[in-house]
């Protein structure tokens, strides 16, 4: 039988401890920003290491890096479904 | 001869719709988050410094390395190492373990110190705070139900590794079960400085 996993890219355990390294750094980067008063920018500060993170785990261990464009669109539009809900209801509650 | 192929991308793609659908929920949850926060951030912040870091960083940790063994799993059983997936999927599965039991212990204290949903101290406290650890309950409790089922399924994919159902040319389940790991992993990495870092 004929199997289409055969031309899968494979992600190697070096590339894959990197990631994790990468991960761990940025967990101590976002413990140790949180001990700094930034006033109003410690949100977005921390908000940007989890983002950087959340990538981070898609690309390589979720293999949304070398998936198709329809999964990639996908998930896209639910990033950006996500950011309009978020938004416009903070707008809302901001201004009123 | 299409017939006796199976659609692995349909199946990752059926994967990836549903957890679309996770990413709104909790992003439901977020909104909630967010919108009180504004309203109340000294007392958010003052409910997260009751909040033990320490454990939080350690799950923080776990949960990191754990979605890495589950994707380590599959490059080993993409390669045909049995031997390897399995041993990479009971790691991950004993992450979750720990991850649990660490919950346990940190909402059992909060229990302890009358800070659960209704209790006395946070119905004549401060709004702010009543709301804040509402939503810690209410997030984590949904996140926590998350690692459990994503233990099942890790656990069903060993053992369908160990019986050879899922091998080098098969592998989809594990893949799926993979896939609903990491968004556990993904929400748990948003939640971790929302609650436990905001000062």
């Amino acid at each position: 039988m004929e199997s289409s996993e055969e031309h899968r890219h494979i992600v190697g355990y070096g590339q894959l401890a990197v990631v994790l390294a990468l991960l761990l750094a940025l967990t101590g980067v976002t413990v140790a920003v949180s001990y700094i008063d930034l006033g109003f920018l410690n949100v977005p500060a921390a908000l940007t290491i989890a983002t950087l993170k959340a990538a981070l785990v898609l690309l390589f261990f979720m293999h949304l890096r070398y998936e198709g464009p329809i999964i990639r669109y996908g998930f896209i539009t639910t990033v950006m479904f996500l950011a309009i809900m978020i938004g416009f209801t903070f707008w809302d509650v901001a201004f009123r | 001869m299409m017939a006796s192929t199976s659609d692995t991308t349909g199946i990752r793609i059926g994967m990836w719709i549903f957890l679309y659908s996770e990413i709104i929920l909790f992003g439901g949850l977020f909104v909630l988050y967010a919108v009180y926060l504004y309203e109340y951030s000294e007392l958010f912040a003052q409910g997260g410094k009751e909040l033990n870091r320490i454990i939080g960083s350690l799950n923080t940790v776990v949960l990191l390395a754990s979605s890495c063994t589950v994707a380590a799993s599959i490059t080993a059983i993409q390669r045909g190492k049995k031997g390897q997936a399995m041993a990479c999927l009971a790691v991950s599965i004993f992450c979750g373990l720990v991850f649990v039991v660490n919950k346990y212990f940190e909402w059992g204290a909060k229990i302890h110190h009358d800070i659960y949903p209704n209790s006395a101290t946070l119905q004549d406290g401060e709004p702010g705070l009543n709301i804040f650890f509402g939503l810690y309950y209410v997030i984590t409790g949904l996140h926590g139900l998350h690692v459990i089922i994503g233990m099942v399924l890790l656990t069903t994919s060993l053992v369908l590794v160990h019986r050879g159902r899922i091998t080098a040319s098969r592998y989809a389940v594990l893949e799926n079960s993979g896939l609903y790991w990491h968004l556990v992993d993904l929400i748990w990495i948003f939640v971790f400085p929302l609650f436990y870092l905001v000062l």
